[in-house]
């Protein structure tokens, strides 16, 4: 399972998520949310570097609640709800996000 | 995500007839399984074990030894069919094979098989057969469409438990190499990082730190998140999924209000972050046992007096259940509380004594129903009164806010219909099933709707309320409509300040 990129193979799991971290560029994640019918404007791409910030320091992604401040901080305050976060990722801010981003899906109850 | 409006609701759930038959419609519908890293990551082969058979049917025998339960339940099956339209995966999907008796089955004709002098001699005329790869592919399949819910149980009249079936069917096919990823992967990670989601101690840290920072924007209280305080006299044990996701972190932020209200010192702990035991999803007590030590640890290192544990069911099972077997004796708590207790029931007594106040106008506007989720419906108290699970959140909920509906009564309390997503089928490769699954549900909840205008449903489980926030607009329902019980207690309790 691999996503291919130009001449370049990107080994992906079942549902998508890519195994290597460091493998992320921004063209794999535009081809990526293509894969995913979804059109990236520059507000997706806001989201998606807040995603990797927070990750590269708490390998980890963000609470939805910790995700929708910065959404707020940087994109206006009318932008910072869970809501309109799925309207921007449809299939959850949290692992739509995520697998577009690069970083592992969020497991668990959620 | 594919609509699913095409499901048609009944609104007279108490009559509903059952579906039609659908034979194998369900069959290809099955979670990915684990990967090596994960199976071995718990002491299970990586993969598929060359004499699988020998080993699968030894572990069966050994499961039939330790309990007589087991072999109670596979022996005392009249046929009756009692059971048999009392799942919500098979009033949603219509695959006979959803039908308890016959998901039983799967595992009772290998029991006869290889365990019966009848069921070795006379083969499938006694409904035996042998353990073949079409067998465990059907285990793996239909194992994994039962969230052990146990609704089924309460309507046999032997209290035959297919929830227990399927725990062995999937600690035999984890011993013989064949494990789910979703269960596998996230008890590996309470291993290593204390939690289900994987959330390191740093990233809690700060994640609690803006609930304060949110709190006190919101009400100009300082209500504190401690973490790792030494010395409480609480200890929270709660779903990670408290500290992550909608609508479970508000609820969080209620346990907070009423611990700072009723000034009770309380902590949580980065070492056991997490109150789920999935261990239990996959019949393991090996790593059930491993899972609630963290938390006896935990409680040892910080010194507390009391456990408390959050919203969530099934771990609300374990611990009511287990947690003395398990990780007990608790001889080093305060004896004057029972070991565990439930935020609810904290709550519930609060109220009732004046401990703190709940002023119902901070929830105008909401006519609210309640979700029982069937591992608290089912297998335990939440206080040290029988039925006191269905009345405790009831109350809390009356006290909060204006207007409360119950659910048509075949499809609460001790009949509650599961969410759809519990058992460790809260995957997304299941979610087909998950829709289906939740249609009893969304049925019962479109009656009250439309006949009593409720607007929203509370959950007191962490699957559940992801369940629910996931499928219910599949039935034309916001994610909004689902909020957590402490949620209400939250924005409804008198907070004073500190001063
Ligand atoms: S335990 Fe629940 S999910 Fe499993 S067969 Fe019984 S009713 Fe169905
Ligand atoms: S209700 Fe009990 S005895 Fe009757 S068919 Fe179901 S499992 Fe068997």
């Amino acid at each position: 399972m691999h996503y291919q990129l130009n001449d370049q193979q990107i080994e992906h799991d079942e549902e998508g998520y890519i195994v290597d971290i460091a493998q992320w560029s921004e063209p794999l994640a535009e081809h990526i949310a293509q894969s995913e019918n979804l059109a990236m404007t520059s507000e997706h791409w806001e989201v998606i570097s807040i995603l990797r910030e927070y990750y590269q320091e708490y390998q980890i992604a963000p609470a939805i609640r910790v995700l929708t401040k910065q959404v707020a901080k940087r994109l206006g305050d009318g932008k910072g709800s869970n809501k309109y976060l799925y309207e921007l990722f449809p299939y959850g801010p949290a692992k739509q996000a995520c697998k577009i981003a690069g970083l592992p899906k969020p497991t668990g109850c959620v | 995500m594919d609509a699913r409006t095409d499901i048609a609701l009944t609104t007279d759930l108490g009559i509903e007839a059952p579906p039609d038959l659908a034979p194998d419609a369900m069959s290809a519908c099955r979670p990915f399984p684990a990967q090596p890293a994960h199976n071995e990551a718990l002491g299970f082969p990586g993969a598929l074990v060359e004499d699988w058979q020998d080993q699968a049917i030894a572990k069966m025998g050994e499961l039939l030894e330790n309990s007589r339960p087991l072999r109670v339940f596979l022996d005392s099956c009249v046929k009756c069919g009692a059971c048999a339209d009392k799942c919500h995966y098979f009033h949603g999907t219509g695959d006979p094979k959803n039908m308890p008796v016959a998901r039983q089955d799967l595992l009772r004709s290998v029991y006869r098989y290889y365990f019966t002098p009848l069921g070795r001699l006379l083969g499938r005329w006694a409904g035996a057969r042998p353990l073949d790869a079409d067998v465990l592919e059907e285990w793996f399949t239909y194992f994994h469409q039962c969230s052990q819910c146990r609704r089924c149980s309460v309507f046999c009249p032997y209290g035959i438990d297919t929830a227990e079936i399927s725990m062995a069917a999937r600690e035999i096919m984890n011993s013989v190499g064949l494990g789910q990823k979703y269960c596998n992967e996230i008890i590996g990670k309470v291993h290593k990082v204390g939690n289900n989601l994987g959330l390191p101690p740093a990233a809690l840290e700060n994640t609690l730190e803006g609930l304060e920072e949110d709190v006190r924007d919101d009400t100009g209280v300082d209500v504190k998140f401690p973490l790792d305080v030494k010395g409480a006299e609480v200890l929270l044990i709660t779903p990670s999924a408290d500290f992550f996701a909608e609508p479970h972190v508000d609820g969080l932020i209620g346990y907070a209000k009423v611990f700072h209200q009723a000034g009770l010192s309380w902590t949580l702990s980065s070492y056991a972050s997490e109150a789920g035991n999935f261990a239990m999803f996959i019949g393991s007590y090996e790593q059930m046992h491993k899972i609630a030590n963290r938390i006896r640890k935990a409680a040892l290192d910080l010194g507390v007096k009391r456990l408390v544990f959050g919203e969530c069911g099934h771990a609300w099972r374990v611990a009511y259940s287990f947690l003395n077997t398990l990780a007990g004796p608790w001889d080093f708590l305060d004896p004057r509380y029972p070991v565990p207790q439930n935020i609810a029931a904290i709550t519930h007594d609060l109220i009732q004594r004046g401990g703190i106040r709940l002023d119902k106008d901070a929830n105008a506007g909401m006519t609210v129903t309640l979700h029982d989720s069937c591992n608290v419906a089912r297998a335990s108290c939440l206080g040290d009164r029988p039925g006191d699970q269905f009345t405790i959140p009831r109350e809390i909920i009356a006290a909060s806010v204006p207007a409360f509906v119950d659910m048509h009564p075949d499809t609460i309390g001790d009949k509650t219909f599961c969410c759809g997503g519990g058992g460790g089928l809260l995957t997304d490769e299941l979610i087909d099933l998950r829709v289906k699954g939740c249609k009893p549900r969304a049925n019962a909840l479109k009656q009250v709707v439309d006949d009593h205008k409720v607007t929203h449903m509370v959950a007191m489980c962490a699957i559940c309320k992801s369940q629910f926030t996931k499928v219910l607009p599949q039935f034309g329902y916001p994610m909004e409509m689902i909020v957590s019980l402490h949620q209400l207690v939250s924005r409804s309790i008198r907070l004073a300040t500190n001063a």
